[in-house]
C-alpha cells in the first residue's frame, strides 16, 4: 500500500479520490492479471459527484481489447458495492509508460515481463539491437529482440541469449 | 459540419481498410513474428479508426453509431484512397504497401496534432505514437528486402512498380478537404508532400530500390470511386451485418 500516494499525485493530470481507491485496488489488467488497473496510470478521474462516480480512463494502445473488459470490470466492482458509476474513455492526454507506478513495474518483472526503459534506451533497444533489455529470468543483459510486436499490443519479444528464456517487454510509450 | 464529418470519414476509413487488408494475414503472415506485427499494426489502426467514427458519429444528431458507420455503408460510401485496398499479392507487396502508407501517417498525423479541431488534435496525439513505431517496422523490412537477396529485391522492386502511381492521391485534397484546411482544421497537404517524397527517396535509395518514372497517378477513393478490389473487401468487412442486420455479440 505503500505506494498508493504516489499515485495521486506522481501523474499529472491526475485525479483520484481516496475513498474510490479500495474499490479500484481491486480490479486487475484482464491480459496481465498481476498488474492493477491503478498500477498501469490508465485511471485518469475517479471523482464523486452527487451520489455518482465518474471515471475517465484513458487507453494504452488505441486499440487495446482490454480497454472495454476494464470498463466492464470497474462498472461491475461499483455495483457490487451499489454506487452508480459512468465510466468514460479519454485520448488525451495520451497514456505513456511512464505513468507506470513502481509497484506496478516491480509486479511486471516478478511476473516476467521486462519493464519499459526510458524513451531514448528503448529506442536502441527495439531499433537498433542493442543489449540493454534484463533478462527476467536469469538477470543477463546478454538479450536479443526477437520481434518489435509480441502477444499484445504493448509488448515486443525478446530472448536471452544465456539462459536462452524468451520473455515479453513492456514497449516503451511517451 | 458535413465536410468535417466526410474529412473524419475519410481518415478513418483509410484505416478501416488497411486494418482490414492487415487482418486477413492473421495465420497467414509469411512467418509468426510478421503474422503477429502485421496484426498489432491493424489492431492499432482498428482502434483509430473507432475514435474517428464515435467522433463522426457524435456530430449527427440521429442515432448513427461508429458500427453503423463501419458496416452499413456502401462502396461509393467509403473514402479511403485506393492504395489500402491494394491485395496482399505477396509480403513485398504488404510491406512496400505498409511503409507508404505508414510515412504519410506519420507525417498527417504530426501535422493534425495542432488542427483547430480538438477532438481530432486529441486523436492523432494517441494515433502517433503508434505511427512512429508502425513506419520503423515497414521501413526495416524495406532496407531488408531490399537490399536483400536478388529474390527479394526483385519482389519488393515490383511492388514499388506497381504502387507508387497509387501515392499521388494521398497529397490530392478533396473539395470538402480543401475547405477545411482554409479553415485550419485538416492537414495542410502540400506541406508535407514535400517531405514525404524526400523521406521515402532517401530509404529507397538505402534499400538500393528505384521510384518508377511516372507523371500519372491513380485517383478516386476520395471521391468513392474505389478499384475492383473494394468489393470483396466490404463482402468480408459487412457480411455479419447485412446477413443479420442489427446483430450485435
Amino acid at each position: 500500500m505503500g505506494d498508493l500516494k504516489n499515485i495521486t499525485t506522481t501523474n499529472t493530470g491526475q485525479n483520484i479520490d481516496p475513498s474510490l481507491i479500495p474499490i479500484l485496488e481491486e480490479i486487475s489488467d484482464p491480459e496481465i492479471p498481476v498488474l492493477k488497473i491503478l498500477d498501469m496510470g490508465v485511471v485518469r478521474k475517479a471523482v464523486w459527484q452527487d451520489d455518482e462516480v465518474y471515471i475517465n480512463l484513458t487507453p494504452t494502445y488505441s486499440g487495446c481489447p482490454a480497454m472495454d473488459v476494464m470498463a466492464d470490470d470497474i462498472t461491475a466492482a461499483f455495483e457490487k458495492e451499489n454506487i452508480k458509476v459512468k465510466v468514460k474513455l479519454v485520448l488525451s492526454p495520451a497514456w505513456t509508460t511512464d505513468w507506470i507506478t513502481p509497484r506496478g513495474r516491480k509486479a511486471l518483472e516478478e511476473y516476467g515481463i521486462a519493464t519499459p526503459l526510458e524513451e531514448h534506451a528503448d529506442k536502441e533497444a527495439l531499433l537498433g539491437n542493442k543489449r540493454i533489455v534484463k533478462c527476467t529470468n536469469c538477470g543477463s543483459l546478454n538479450t536479443t529482440m526477437v520481434s518489435q510486436f509480441g502477444s499484445t499490443a504493448c509488448k515486443a519479444l525478446f530472448q536471452c541469449q544465456d539462459c536462452q528464456e524468451p520473455f515479453d517487454y513492456f514497449k516503451c510509450l511517451k | 459540419m458535413k465536410n468535417l464529418k466526410n474529412y473524419i470519414l475519410q481518415i478513418a476509413d483509410n484505416n478501416l481498410i488497411l486494418g482490414q487488408r492487415l487482418s486477413e494475414l492473421c495465420g497467414h503472415g509469411p512467418s509468426l513474428e510478421t503474422d503477429i506485427a502485421c496484426t498489432n499494426i491493424a489492431l492499432d489502426l482498428l482502434g483509430q479508426t473507432r475514435s474517428y467514427y464515435q467522433y463522426a458519429a457524435s456530430l449527427e444528431n440521429d442515432d448513427v453509431t461508429e458500427d453503423d458507420l463501419a458496416y452499413q455503408r456502401t462502396e461509393r460510401e467509403y473514402k479511403n484512397v485506393l492504395l489500402v485496398e491494394y491485395p496482399n499479392k505477396h509480403f513485398g507487396y504488404i510491406i512496400m504497401r505498409q511503409f507508404l502508407f505508414d510515412v504519410f501517417h506519420q507525417l498527417f498525423l504530426t501535422e493534425l496534432l495542432s488542427s483547430k479541431d480538438e477532438q481530432l488534435a486529441a486523436i492523432a496525439r494517441k494515433g502517433i505514437k503508434e505511427a512512429n513505431y508502425h513506419v520503423s517496422f515497414s521501413g526495416d523490412w524495406i532496407k531488408r528486402l531490399g537490399d536483400g537477396t536478388q529474390e527479394s529485391h526483385e519482389k519488393v522492386q515490383e511492388a514499388l512498380d506497381a504502387l507508387w502511381s497509387y501515392t499521388g492521391e494521398l497529397f490530392d485534397p478533396s473539395e470538402y478537404e480543401k475547405q477545411l484546411i482554409e479553415e485550419g482544421i485538416a492537414v495542410n497537404l502540400e506541406k508535407i508532400k514535400p517531405i514525404y517524397l524526400e523521406r521515402v527517396s532517401k530509404l529507397f535509395a538505402e534499400a538500393t530500390l528505384t521510384i518508377p518514372e511516372t507523371k500519372w497517378f491513380k485517383k478516386g477513393g476520395k471521391q468513392g470511386v474505389h478499384t475492383e478490389h473494394m468489393g470483396y473487401i466490404l463482402a468480408d468487412l459487412q457480411y455479419m451485418q447485412r446477413t443479420y442486420p442489427n446483430m450485435s455479440w
